[in-house]
Order: structure tokens, then sequence, then C-alpha cells
């Protein structure tokens, strides 16, 4: 589904992906670990396709789709879905006006036409229930005023709603307690299927509980340095990024 | 008495001149350019008018000569040359329709291309369109509905002749001729407008609606609208302007009167879009209205408006809450992209007891445009009790354009309570690649989000505007962000 081939980033003359691939097949979990600063949410970007990173070298295939020349809003409308690290807010567009748009926006450039209202409504009211959200707060503005919680729990209803092939948890377990971490972790779960995929990027493991990888990798300083499965998060999690370092500059 | 000079017998003369008809041209369809007393005389015989009609003009006229144009605004441009306008206009032939069908083909062309379907028009039953292109009234309906309720909609120029007594009772009555400069000059000027009055008691059953078009180059606009509701009436009026391109700057200097009488409510909405000239600030429409409604006892008068076009605007529709309990509203949104320069607010005067004014002013700037919101509290001794709210914010979108807000409060009554609230935010890249992540593109992204953020002021038009209206802010947007 998503192949990475020697990609390099960069922001502002810096760089910051210095040669990465990846491969994420259609029913695959894959986990991307790493210290802070090592490039986790910068391949997010670049897989999203935000301006400011400049791809310098190496390709992004998605689908056997080269994604050079696509924008993000044209990724998001073939099915890549991030769940952001810090959710923005946008005062005076509701939650349900802002979903609603992105299906329809999606849909149209599928050449389909607008979801019925009756479907959308039933659509909204079983996601709410999957990721125990109380309709309400479906006509806030979005994440305006949210809690922490309450803005990553918007960003997996979110995904709920669009359904994508490729989802991406940029560290969506940071600013969750455990019980909204665990209601998050099913609502993925439960999306899950063999037709797509996803990528979680996180700092700690504890998330690894909940939605269990078929892969991990580690990233370190714009490169993937290791790879295993989930009993490398565990490894990481009791030594700590030290050990890699060592083994990176050794 | 001051001595009969020369000059006086000189001017007398003169005066006399008119009554023969000295003046010639009057035959054309469109006045020669310039700006004079032979002219003022010639724009009131075109239209027939009385000869108090006249003298009201000439009067106008005399002290607009001794006025100077306002300066005080926060925008710039090159004075108008008023005396390179041709101040009066006529199509060819001018019949009166009774139904939108008789109009002629290419103009239904031109309201579609404008996006305001004549078609669409009529189907949205219960509005009457009283169609102003070039000063003269083409089309007019739902007038037999209208007139079995009492209430008179028609244009200036047939209210002049056939209700002379309600013109002469309130016309300038709410902004005198020596008001302002732009108003002043039309009241000299002025071609023809709107009369609307609601009698006693009478809720008019449909909005009523004028849609306005500068059509002929070089031709000046200088409407007249004057509403009366009488005691305990009620009315909605809607006002859309819009023009095509054109290159030429042309002035559009408005004078709009509400008049609402004891336990009466006027709500006047406004959709402008005047030409703002091209992307690199060439051209556009200056748009120098003067709107203001009195409001006697437990009166109300509302105004609604979103503004997306012309080049310059300066304008300030405004309340004088004269009797006790009376209520003045004021929502706007307005829009400048490119190089566009907005002026625009309202001022309160409160005059009466318990007189309540709320004010909720969206500017939003894009481009390189300047975006300024100016305001008037004015509390008076009497005014006990009164109170205000505004609400001023401001959004901004890119770093080249400016949002400026100057309000001003003065109150001589200390039971008064005002509050004034401002936010200015920006549209962020971030905001931007959020929308984009989940498939919106970035002009829908920013209609959105322009959308959230004027959604108090959209929801005060009536329904059929507001569809309008967020269209337009959404077509005047484009291109804003690179």
């Amino acid at each position: 589904m998503l192949e990475i081939k020697n990609i390099h980033a960069k922001i502002e003359d810096k760089g910051i992906l210095k040669g990465i691939n990846l491969e994420i097949k259609a029913g695959e979990i894959h986990a991307i670990m790493g210290p802070n600063g090592s490039g986790k949410s910068t391949l997010a970007s670049v897989i999203t396709g935000k301006e400011e990173y400049e791809v310098t070298d190496g390709k992004i295939l998605f689908e056997n789709e080269d994604l050079e020349e696509v924008s993000p809003e044209e990724r998001a409308h073939k099915g890549i879905f991030m769940s952001f690290q810090y959710p923005i807010e946008i005062p005076g567009i509701t939650t349900t006006n802002f979903i609603k748009t992105a299906i329809n926006e999606t849909r149209k450039a599928r050449g389909e036409n607008d979801m019925p209202a009756k479907d959308m409504l039933k659509m909204l009211r079983e996601k709410c229930d999957l990721l125990d959200i109380d309709q309400k707060f479906l006509s806030r503005s979005i994440n305006d005023g949210f809690s922490g919680g309450e803005k990553k729990r918007n960003e997996i209803f979110q995904m709920a709603m669009l359904e994508p092939k490729l989802a991406i948890l940029d560290e969506t377990d940071s600013g969750l307690d455990i019980d909204a971490l665990k209601i998050v972790a099913n609502g993925v779960n439960k999306l899950k299927s063999q037709d797509n995929a996803v990528l979680v990027i996180t700092h700690y493991q504890r998330l690894l509980d909940y939605i269990v990888p078929d892969y991990v990798h580690v990233l370190f300083d714009g490169k993937i340095v290791k790879s295993g499965t989930k009993d490398l998060a565990h490894e990481l999690e009791k030594k700590g990024y030290d050990w890699i370092k060592e083994e990176v500059n050794k | 008495m001051s001595k009969y000079t020369e000059d006086d017998l000189k001017k007398e003369l003169e005066t006399k001149e008119y009554e023969y008809g000295f003046y010639t041209d009057i035959e054309s369809d469109t006045l020669p350019v310039g700006l004079n007393e032979d002219i003022i005389v010639a724009i009131s015989k075109k239209k027939e008018e009385p000869e108090w009609m006249t003298e009201w003009r000439l009067d106008a006229f005399k002290k607009w000569k001794e006025m100077e144009e306002p300066e005080w605004a926060n925008v710039e441009y090159e004075k108008p040359d008023l005396q390179k306008i041709s101040y009066y206009s006529a199509p060819s032939n001018k019949p009166k329709y009774n139904s939108l069908d008789e109009v002629d083909p290419e103009l239904l062309e031109t309201f579609k291309k404008l996006g305001i379907s004549v078609d669409e028009q009529k189907k949205l039953a219960g509005v009457a369109v009283d169609v102003v292109i070039d000063s003269v009234s083409v089309a007019t309906s739902f007038k037999d509905t209208l007139s079995e309720k009492g209430i008179i909609f028609c244009s200036m120029n047939e209210a002049i002749k056939k209700h002379p007594e309600l013109v002469k009772k309130y016309l300038g009555t709410v902004i005198p001729k020596t008001d302002n400069y732009y108003a002043a000059l039309n009241s000299a000027v002025f071609s023809d407008g709107s009369f609307c009055y609601i009698p006693k008691g009478v809720k008019c059953p449909m909005e009523l609606s004028t849609y306005f078009r500068i059509n002929e180059a070089g031709t000046g606009q200088f409407e007249r609208t004057l509403v009366v509701a009488d005691k305990g009436s009620y009315v909605s009026y809607l006002e859309g302007c819009s023009a095509p391109s054109r290159d030429e700057n042309q002035l559009h200097a408005a004078v709009v009167e509400l008049i609402a009488l004891d336990d009466a409510e006027i709500k006047y909405s406004t959709v402008q879009n005047w030409y703002p000239g091209d992307n690199e600030g060439k051209g556009g429409v200056f748009n120098f209205v003067t709107k203001r409604g009195i409001c006697e006892n437990n009166a109300k008068i509302s105004w609604t408006q979103v503004e997306t076009g012309s080049a310059v605007t300066w304008k300030y529709p405004s309340c004088v809450l004269k009797g006790k309990n009376s209520v003045g509203e004021f929502y706007s949104i307005a829009v400048t992209n490119n190089f566009q320069q907005a002026d625009t607010g309202t001022k309160m005067i409160h005059i009466g007891e318990n007189t309540k004014s709320t004010i909720i002013s969206k500017g939003i700037s894009a481009g390189k445009s300047q975006n300024s919101y100016r305001g008037l509290v004015r509390v008076g001794p009497r005014a006990k009790n009164s109170r205000n709210f505004s609400q001023c914010d401001s959004l901004l979108i890119g770093n080249e354009c400016g949002a400026h807000t100057f309000p001003y409060i003065e109150t001589k009554n200390k039971s008064a309570k005002i509050e004034h609230e401002a936010t200015t935010s920006k549209i962020g890249e971030d905001q931007i690649f959020y929308c984009n992540q989940r498939g919106i593109d970035t002009e829908k992204a920013i209609a959105l989000i322009v959308n959230g953020f004027s959604k108090e002021v959209l929801n005060k038009l009536p329904m059929e505007f507001a569809v309008e209206a967020q269209k337009l802010l959404e077509i005047s947007l484009e291109g804003s962000v690179g």
C-alpha cells in the first residue's frame, strides 16, 4: 500500500530525514518509535504532503502511485489520514460541519454525490458510540476549547468517519489518560481490517500494548536503524534509547 | 434684511431663466458631464418633478458647494472629479413591466452572470423585486399584493409625484441635506431610488427587495431610499448590489433613510458587491454611502450588511434611538481583498431612556487590503439606563493586509452600560493544512473558516439572502492565499 524509498527531506536547509525505507502492506500495523528530534513527525508530514518540508531525494508510492506531485488534499482523497499530534483549533466551525465537508469533498473528488444527510446522521451516531463520545460534542467548534484528551478522541472520531486506507497516528497517546487511551485504541482496533493499514508514531510503548503492531521500527537521526516485532518495543521501554544510539555510533 | 446687491439680482435672473426651460440637451438620455444648477434643474425636469422638489435639490446643491470632501476616513484614493460625471442616464426606452417575464432578456442574462437569477427570484415566493437599472425603475412586481395592505413600494420618482405629502414630510429628516458632503451631493442630484411606506399596524407580508447595478460607464449612481414604517408596523427590506466589471472608477453616493415610528420595526439587509477593481488595484467603485434610521418609542431598527465589493467603501449605517425603549442593531461583515479599502461601522445615538443597541462587526482582510471598523456609541444626558454591546472581530488572511478598529464612546449619562469586545485572528497555515489533510482544498478551507467567523452575522440575514451572501464571501476571497 505504502512504499517509502530512500526518502530524504529537509526543512529550511536542515536535513531531517536521511534515507528512509519502509513498506506497509494492507492489513498491517507498523509502529515508528524513536527519541525526540529523530524525525518521526517529519516523516508523517512528508507522507501527508505538508509543504514546508522539501523532499530532496527518494520517493513515496501510495498504491503504486508516486505522490510527489499530489497535493495534501488529494492524498487525503486517496485515503491517507493523519491523526495530528497537536490538533488545530478552528473556531466557528462545528465538528459536524467540518466532517461533513471533509466527507463530501472526498466523495466529490471520487466523482460521487454528497452523502445523504440521513446516512451521515446514522454514521455520526454509530461512530460516537464506538468512541464513547457524547453527541453534544458534535455541535462544538472543532477542537476549540477541547481538552487534550478530547482533541485526540476527536481525531480518531474523524478517522472513523473518513474510513481511510492508511491512518497515521502521530503521538496519539500523548495527553491521554489510561481510560481514554483504551477507548481510542479500542476504536482503532475495531476500524482495522485486512484492507487498511495503520502507522503508529509514538515515543512510548504504552500505546502499543493496546494497538499491537506487526512491525516496530526505530528511527534515529533521520534513519530507520532497527526493525523488529513488538518485542523490540518492550526492549526499548526497558533499556531506553541510549543503547540504540550506542549501537548506531559503533 | 441685507442689502439687495447686483449679485443677488443676477442670481434671481438666473433662477428665472430655469422656469422658461432655457436649458437644452434635456432630450438626450444622458445628461452632459458636469455639475451645476442647470444640470440639477435638468434632472428635476427629466423626472417631471414638482417645483418643491426642484427647490429642494437646488438648496442642497447650494449647501454642498460650501462643503468639503471629508478626509478623516482611513482610506486613500484619488478624489473623483465630480465635474467629469454625468448625473443622469436612463435606458433608451423605459417601459414599466407588470411581470419580470417581460424584462429584456439581455438584462436577465446579466443577472444570471451576477449569480442573481431573476427566475430564482420569482420562485422565491414572497419577494417583490423593484429593479433599478441606471437610475430608472424598469420592473416592479407583487405590487398588487402590497397595495391591498395599503403598502406603498415604488420608485422615489413615482413617490414624489403620487405621494408628495409623505415624501415632503420625511425626506431629509433623518439625514439632513447638510449632513455630510456626499449626502448633500446626493440630495442635489439623486436620480431615483425606492420609497416604501408601511401603514399603521401592518406587517409587510413579504421581504421587499431592490437590486441595483451600475450600467453605463461614467455614470454616477445616486440612489435615494426612504422607508417609513408607521406605528406598530413591520417591514424587512433587502438591498442587493452588484456591478459588472469595468476599469473606470465610479462613484456611488447613496442615501438611505429609515423612519420607525412608535412600536414599529424595520429590518434592512444589504449585500454589496460593487466592482472592487482588479487585482492590481485598478478601477472599482467608490462607495460613499450615508445610511441612518430613527427610532421613536419602542421602535427597532436592525441593519445587516455584507460588504464584499467596491474599491473604497465609506459607510456607517446608524440608528438614532430617540424614543424610549427603542432598539438599534448593526450586524456587519466587511470583506476586503487585493487593494480594496473599507472604512465602515455604525453610529448608535442613544437619546431616549432605556434604549438598547448591539453592534456585531466582522472584518475580513486579505491581499493588500485595508479594513477599518469605525463606530460611535453616544449616550445623551436623558438616555437613562441605556445599554450598548459592541463586538468587533477581525480576521486576517496573509501578511500584507491590515485590520483597524476605531471605536468611539461618548456618554453623558452615568446609568449607561457600554461594553466593547474586540478580537483579531489570522487564518494560519496550520489551520489550512489541517483542512487539506482532511481532503478540503485551500479555497474551500478559507470559505469554511470565513463562514464560521461570520456566522453570527450571516444568521441575521433572511434565508435566501444568507445563501447568496455565503457564495459571495467565497467568490470575494478566491485566490487570497497563494
